[in-house]
């Protein structure tokens, strides 16, 4: 099974739309982050939240974001991280996007 | 601003950390949600979710976690004619008449 | 078919919006039964299935952990087939992620509160909470630290936000002391916090003073 990141690939996440249903939190839209693996394909829920079937499935990564580039006040220490779960289609290569 | 269900890092209060027993009603509609959802195939969990993320932010701040799990249930049953808002009122007035539930 | 039930219910005066939805609840249930869409049997299955699902399950698969390395690293790297080795029915993927002298972590889900019920039982009513979902991501060291744990500056603490359809569960660190003891001991020092991450498992002593190992 491949997707389009390996592991280790820097991605940035996309900004989400005000309709609809999608398991993208604001805290990660922008943000820049590592990818730690592929979980595997699993149906949309986006589209699955209307009714849909969800199909066909998509890519779903286990991608992690330090702290500090999510808050600017982070108060904790620089190792600590956010790890958490986002299909393909919300990620870009970290190069394409403006920062 | 996030969407009413979007919490992550927004800016909150202590954790009350107490122990809060589920009540009876509570599993039981736990139940009736994971059976509606696996066994007969009414609902599906995204739209579960979706069902609750549209409950008004006012409402979804001030109510309990299985009251959402509720409005969403009956929300999406009207939604797909599954029941009518008049059974449920129906129901609900049969449920006073007879003083308890059986 | 008769229905019998025991639910708590408002009493026909009740106004408070607390009770209208229990009552509610009830309502669509029976309505559900009645049209022959649900079937009550099933219901009520359910009922008995998350009134007896405890983190007594999750313990046993972290001791195993603690005694067979090799066990934990199946357990990291596909922690379904490697749940399912212990009898543990799991029904949705899981993902199982090990504190170390190094990482601790934390688990928690801000947009709505998915928890790993078939492996650690009903969640708390804290973890469900709008201020564990929103603090838990952005200041965890602060939600620890009000759960009475601090964190070693050089350890990373690594937050979980369960946002798919992965469940997350922590392998906690086996508590010093523990050396020579079985699965079964091992695992009454496992408990439900400590496999959210908001605690460490419990010491030896600890566990011989607790009157129950799931508090």
């Amino acid at each position: 099974m491949t997707g389009r990141y390996a592991a280790g690939a820097t991605v940035q996440v996309r900004h989400g739309s005000m309709s609809g249903h999608y398991r993208t939190p604001a805290y990660v839209q922008g943000k820049i982050g590592s990818v730690v693996r592929l979980h595997g394909e699993f149906p949309n829920p986006e589209s699955r939240a209307y009714g849909a079937t969800g199909l066909p499935e998509q890519p779903l990564y286990m991608v992690r974001f330090r702290q500090h580039d999510l808050w600017g006040d982070y108060s904790g220490e620089s190792a600590d991280s956010v790890v958490i779960d986002l299909f393909e289609h919300w990620l870009a290569p970290a190069e394409e996007q403006d920062v | 601003m996030p969407r009413t269900h979007d919490l992550g890092g927004l800016p909150a209060g202590a954790i009350d950390q107490a122990e809060h027993a589920t009540e009876p009603w509570e599993r039981d509609v736990f139940a009736t949600v994971i059976t509606s959802i696996f066994d007969a195939g009414l609902i599906n969990l995204d739209e579960l979710r979706r069902a609750i993320e549209d409950i008004p932010r006012d409402d979804y701040a001030r109510l309990g976690y299985y009251e959402r799990w509720t409005i969403a249930l009956e929300t999406l049953l009207i939604q797909k004619g599954v029941v009518t808002l008049a059974e449920i009122e129906e129901k609900l007035r049969a449920i006073d008449a007879r003083g308890h539930v059986a | 078919m008769s229905e019998t039930h025991t639910h708590e219910h408002a009493s026909p005066a009740a106004d408070a919006p607390l009770g209208a939805l229990a009552k509610r609840s009830v309502a669509l249930h029976l309505l559900l039964v009645e049209k022959g869409l649900l079937c009550a049997a099933d219901i009520h299955a359910k009922v008995e299935w998350i009134e007896n699902i405890s983190p007594a399950t999750g313990a046993r698969v972290v001791a195993r952990c603690w005694t067979d390395e090799a066990f934990k690293q199946r357990l990291l790297a596909d922690a379904n087939a490697a749940a399912a080795e212990c009898d543990v029915k799991v029904i949705i993927p899981l993902v199982a992620v090990e504190n170390t002298d190094r990482v601790h972590n934390l688990i928690v889900c801000t947009l709505c509160s998915c928890y790993p019920r078939f492996l650690i039982g009903e969640p708390p009513a804290w973890y469900k909470s709008l201020e564990y979902r929103s603090r838990a991501v952005s200041d965890p060291r602060g939600v620890l630290r009000e759960f009475g744990l601090e964190v070693d500056a050089d350890t990373e603490v690594r937050v979980y936000d369960s946002s798919a359809d992965m469940r997350y569960v922590v392998i906690p660190r086996r508590p010093p002391g523990s050396e020579g003891l079985s699965e079964e001991e091992l695992a009454a020092f496992v408990t439900r916090d400590s496999m959210i991450g908001v605690a460490l498992t419990l010491s030896p002593d600890e566990a011989a003073r607790s009157s129950s190992p799931l508090d």
